[in-house]
C-alpha cells in the first residue's frame, strides 16, 4: 500500500512538472501572439490577412485539431479501461488527424510562399508564419511522440510508466488545441473581420 | 463501464460538442457579418475565451483537480505574465505609434515653425 502510493504521488509529481512545462510554452506563445498582434497592421504594401487568409480551409483545420483533441481524450478512457488495443486505436486515429492538420498547413504555407506572400514580404507575414509555424512544430513533435509512444506501448503493453507517458501527451495535445482556438480567433477570424 | 469512466466520457463528448458550437458560432459571426466592428471582435474573443474554459474543464478536467490546486495556481500565474506580455506590448508599441509623426505632419510642423521664426 505504502509503494503504491509512494509511486502514485511519484507519478502525480512528472505529471505537475509537465504542466509546469506547458505554462512556460504558453507564455512562449504569448510573446509570438503579442508580436504578431503589434505588427498585423505593418503590410509594407503587401497583402493583408484579408487578402490571403482562405476561410474554409482553416475552418477545417480547426475542426481536424479539435477532433484528434477529442480522440486524445477517447486514448486517456480507454486508457483508464486497460483496454490496450483500443488504446492503440484511438492513438492512430488521433495521428491520423495531427498528420493531416500538418499536411494542410504545409499546403498552406507553400501556397502562400508560391504566390510570393512568403515570410520575407512583409512584417505581417513574417510574425504570422512565425506564430503558425512555431504551433504547426509542436504539433509535428506531437506526431513524433504519438510513433515513439505506440512502439512502447506495443513492446511493454499498458504499465504506469507508459500510462504516465499518455497521460502527459494528452495534456499537451489538448493544450495545443487551445492555442490554436487562440490563432484561429485571432489571426484568422478577427484577420478578417 | 463504471460511474467514473461514464462521468469522464460524458465530460468528453459535451467538451467537444460544445467547442464545435462555439468555433461554428465565432467563423459564422464572420462571414455573415451580423455585427460591425469592434462588437464582432468582442464577440469571436469572447467566444474564444468560453471555448478555452469549456477546454481547461471537459478536457484537461481542471475543475477536479483536489486541494491544493498547485496547476491551478501555476495557470493564474501564467495568465498574468501572459496579460502583462501581450497587452504591455500593445499598450506600449500603440503609445510609439501614437508619438511618431509621419513624414508629412513633420514637414507642416517644421514649416509651421519656421514661419514663425524659429
Amino acid at each position: 500500500m505504502n509503494t503504491e502510493l509512494v509511486a502514485k504521488t511519484r507519478a502525480d509529481k512528472t505529471i505537475f512538472g509537465f504542466w509546469v512545462y506547458i505554462m512556460t510554452d504558453c507564455v512562449l506563445f504569448a510573446t509570438l501572439f503579442a508580436t504578431y498582434a503589434v505588427l498585423r497592421n505593418n503590410v509594407a504594401d503587401g497583402p493583408s490577412g484579408h487578402d490571403i487568409f482562405n476561410m474554409p480551409y482553416a475552418l477545417a483545420e480547426t475542426l481536424i485539431l479539435l477532433t484528434s483533441s477529442f480522440t486524445s481524450g477517447l486514448v486517456m478512457l480507454a486508457m483508464r479501461m486497460d483496454k490496450l488495443r483500443l488504446v492503440l486505436f484511438w492513438l492512430a486515429v488521433t495521428f491520423a488527424l495531427g498528420l493531416s492538420f500538418v499536411v494542410m498547413e504545409l499546403t498552406e504555407f507553400a501556397h502562400l510562399i508560391g504566390e510570393g506572400h512568403g515570410p520575407q514580404t512583409s512584417a505581417f507575414l513574417s510574425s504570422f508564419f512565425t506564430l503558425v509555424g512555431t504551433h504547426g512544430l509542436h504539433i509535428s513533435i506531437g506526431l513524433l511522440w504519438i510513433l515513439v509512444m505506440g512502439a512502447f506501448l506495443v513492446r511493454k503493453g499498458l504499465t504506469e510508466h507508459t500510462k504516465r507517458r499518455l497521460e502527459m501527451f494528452s495534456i499537451f495535445w489538448h493544450f495545443l488545441d487551445v492555442v490554436w482556438v487562440f490563432i484561429f480567433t485571432i489571426v484568422f477570424l478577427m484577420g478578417v473581420a | 463501464m463504471d460511474a467514473t469512466l461514464r462521468r469522464t466520457l460524458v465530460s468528453y463528448v459535451s467538451g467537444f460538442v460544445l467547442s464545435i458550437l462555439l468555433t461554428l458560432g465565432a467563423y459564422i459571426a464572420v462571414t455573415q457579418h451580423d455585427f460591425a466592428g469592434t462588437v464582432l471582435v468582442a464577440v469571436i474573443i469572447g467566444l474564444a475565451i468560453v471555448q478555452v474554459l469549456v477546454q481547461l474543464f471537459f478536457f484537461l478536467h481542471l475543475g477536479q483537480e483536489t486541494r491544493p490546486r498547485w496547476k491551478l495556481a501555476v495557470l493564474l500565474f501564467m495568465l498574468v505574465i501572459l496579460g502583462i506580455l501581450v497587452f504591455g506590448s500593445l499598450w506600449i508599441m500603440q503609445n510609439l505609434n501614437y508619438h511618431m509623426m509621419s513624414p508629412e505632419r513633420m514637414n507642416i510642423y517644421m514649416i509651421d515653425q519656421n514661419s514663425r521664426g524659429f
